[in-house]
């Protein structure tokens, strides 16, 4: 009898548990054999419990989805992969373009060393198998914007393989929690970039720039581990961050440094994977999260109401908020694949292969390169949380806002307050600031020093919190005034005299007899109504948790 | 009657599935030709040079009398060779002017191509089909 398996479910942020059928659909116990009650059945069959995070939809059955990512990253180097034109963003149209890049005949590839090492890089960092031999292949397809009529890639042995990337996943609607996630790489490959094509539909013709054509690209293949357009967005951000922090690719989706299509099919647990459609023209992680759950439930609808998938590419259109179809896609490609015969196997060293008396140029030792990886944003993220005593998920938007690490660090440099404090005003105050008027970082007009300045002066009580956020808001008008300056201006300084403290309490208690006798017997309020009595009487220039130790004292 | 329109009349009389029979182990179907014709954009425009195909793949075969047992592939011929890595420096580029000389039209300094990939027609369609 085939036990009933238990399948994991997943679905947007609902994680559930979900039975399956693993056979025959035996069933033992009620006589009854009614179908509405199966469930019944199923469970007294069971050895454990059956758990549902998730309402059934209709017919009950539910879905998964099942989304594959293939990253394409422009490599950070000076000159392109197999030529020596230079690689820039913005330059006038065909300028950075070389012979060989422009496919004319007599011309041959020459491998650049940087984006070699750029590749090992990445693989290592991403916890790959580098293969010491790797060998150059030809995709041919045909498109104006590949001079070549082929594309030189690896797709027999690349570079790297069976790698993991590690990431992390606010669970639940409120942020607050991490899950730890991994999701494997097959591979990791180098390739050449094609050219640029700016569609002219009025004149009805396409203009060829070939700048970008014969830049190293490292194309990352995921495997399918995904499940949703959160868990997508979080592992292109993470991989961003990684690729930044290891200098080999900028990274940069709106500049197309890097270019995400994902593959995504959905299917009921247990059965057979659905036919998948790929998604392109994503240039933003929001758009990719949500083009890839728009994907998937428009394929669970088209299933659910009896249509079919097919095969095809899709693009996200933005403005719309969906994927359409793609022209110019004539069924499956066939890209006849060939070794490339112009580029003999790479071949990679470690320490231990090394040959001896070789040109140190023209070789390149795996171990050398792992030894000066650097800091990994993981590892990172861990020293935060152990230094400073931060929440993982601290750490994370630390990281994932550029520049704010540095902001954060600057400050921590020049103050003496504590890191939770610095921790909780970087990222509540000075974050939230930012985000409400859509900032950069470097575009604050409060300064790290300037906030350095105000947590001391809160640090040594000279200004209570309250006022400390109205010295914020004073100084975000970027006026170049110091927060001292803000405190003597506003007056905001704590009531430094502590006899004139009581005396102010005892004259507010003797005001009001019958809040004082509410308070003695024992009703929180009036204790509360009374300290906010005195800080009006003092102009909200008294420390409340000190107002209250006065008040406790003088009424005890 | 162009030789191709001939060709054409020639492979829908004899049907869709005809094969082509040959001396050799290979029997090559329209629907490869036709294929080949669509991937690589050549013209098989005539029974000799789809003869001509076969001899070359009968030719090929032979590779297969040889006894390969526990010999590694060859990847290509240069495969002891060194693989050369560049230095990262710029050294060429900026001849824009030289290179758009070579086509035929263009569109400040843009290379004119045109607009996206032209399907070929189908099989049925082809009689009308204009060689440019």
């Amino acid at each position: 009898m085939a036990a009933p398996m238990l399948r994991r479910v997943g679905l947007g942020r609902l994680w559930g548990f979900a039975w399956v059928d693993g056979g025959s659909g035996h069933r033992r116990g009620s006589p009854n054999g009614s179908t509405s009650s199966r469930r019944r059945e199923q469970s007294s069959v069971a050895q454990q419990p059956l758990h549902t995070a998730q309402k059934p939809r209709k017919g009950g059955h539910k879905w998964a989805a099942v989304v594959g990512l293939e990253i394409h990253a422009q490599i950070s180097s000076n000159s392109k992969l197999f030529s020596g034109s230079q690689v820039s963003f913005m330059a006038p149209p065909n300028s950075l373009v070389s012979f060989f890049d422009a496919s004319l005949p007599g011309t041959l590839p020459v491998l650049n060393r940087r984006c070699v090492e750029a590749a090992v890089m990445t693989g290592l960092a991403l916890n790959c198998h580098i293969n010491k031999k790797s060998l150059f292949d030809r995709k041919h397809y045909f498109y104006s914007d590949l001079p070549a009529g082929y594309q030189i890639t690896q797709q027999r042995l690349p570079i790297a393989a069976n790698g993991s990337l590690t990431y992390g996943v606010f669970m639940g609607n409120k942020q607050s929690r991490m899950a730890t996630k991994t999701v494997r790489i097959r591979q990791i490959q180098l390739e050449q970039d094609s050219g640029k094509s700016l569609h002219d539909d009025l004149r009805s013709q396409t203009l060829i720039d070939l700048n970008r054509a014969g830049v190293g690209l490292l194309e990352v293949v995921l495997e399918p581990d995904l499940c949703c357009g959160e868990e997508a967005a979080a592992v292109i951000k993470e991989l961003q961050l990684i690729l930044q922090a290891l200098g080999t690719s900028q990274a940069n989706m709106a500049e197309g440094q890097l270019r995400v299509d994902a593959n995504i099919s959905v299917h009921h647990p247990g059965e057979p994977l659905g036919v998948r459609t790929e998604v392109k023209n994503l240039n933003s992680i929001r758009f990719l999260a949500k083009a890839i759950d728009h994907e998937i439930q428009r394929q669970i609808n088209e299933l659910e109401s009896g249509g079919e998938i097919l095969n095809e590419t899709r693009s996200f259109d933005c403005k719309l908020g969906c994927t359409v179809p793609m022209r110019d896609k004539e069924g499956k490609q066939d890209y006849r694949f060939m070794p490339e015969p112009n580029l003999p196997p790479l071949v990679l060293y470690d320490s231990a292969s090394l040959p001896a008396g070789t040109e140190s140029q023209q070789v390149i030792n795996i171990d050398q390169i792992r030894d000066a990886l650097p800091e990994l944003p993981s590892a990172t993220r861990e020293r935060l949380v152990r230094r400073y005593g931060m929440l993982p998920e601290h750490s994370f938007t630390l990281l994932n806002e550029v520049g704010l690490l540095q902001f954060f660090q600057n400050v921590m440099k020049e103050t003496r307050a504590e890191p939770k404090k610095v921790t909780s005003w970087v990222l509540n105050t000075l974050l939230g600031y930012l985000k409400h008027h859509n900032l950069a970082v470097s575009e604050s007009p409060v300064t790290s020093s300037a906030l350095a300045e105000l947590l001391d002066l809160l640090d040594s009580k000279a200004i209570s919190s309250a006022a400390a956020k109205q010295v914020f808001e004073e100084l975000w008008k970027g006026e170049a005034k110091s927060a001292a300056q803000v405190v003597s201006e506003k007056q905001l300084e704590l009531m430094q005299d502590r006899e004139a403290l009581e005396q102010l309490c005892q004259s507010t208690m003797e005001g009001h007899p019958q809040v004082v006798t509410d308070m003695k017997s024992g009703n929180p309020r009036a204790i509360n109504k009374l300290i906010g009595l005195v800080r009006k009487a003092t102009l909200n220039r008294a420390d409340p948790a000190e107002i209250k130790d006065i008040l406790e004292r003088l009424s005890s | 009657m162009s030789a191709r329109a001939l060709w054409l009349a020639f492979r829908s009389g004899l049907g869709g599935r005809q094969a082509f029979s040959t001396k050799g182990s290979g029997r090559i179907t329209v629907e490869v030709i036709e294929h080949l014709e669509r991937l690589a954009l050549v013209d098989f425009g005539s029974r000799e040079a789809v003869a001509r195909l076969e001899k070359a793949i009968a030719f090929a075969d032979r590779l297969r009398e040889v006894d390969t047992d526990g010999v590694e592939p060859m990847e290509s011929v240069l495969e002891d060779r060194c693989l050369y890595l560049r230095s990262d420096n710029v050294a060429e580029g900026n001849c824009a002017e030289e290179l758009l000389q070579n086509s035929r039209q263009v569109v400040e300094e843009y290379f004119v191509a045109p607009p996206g990939n032209i399907s070929l027609p189908k099989l049925g369609e082809q009689e009308s089909f204009q060689h440019s």
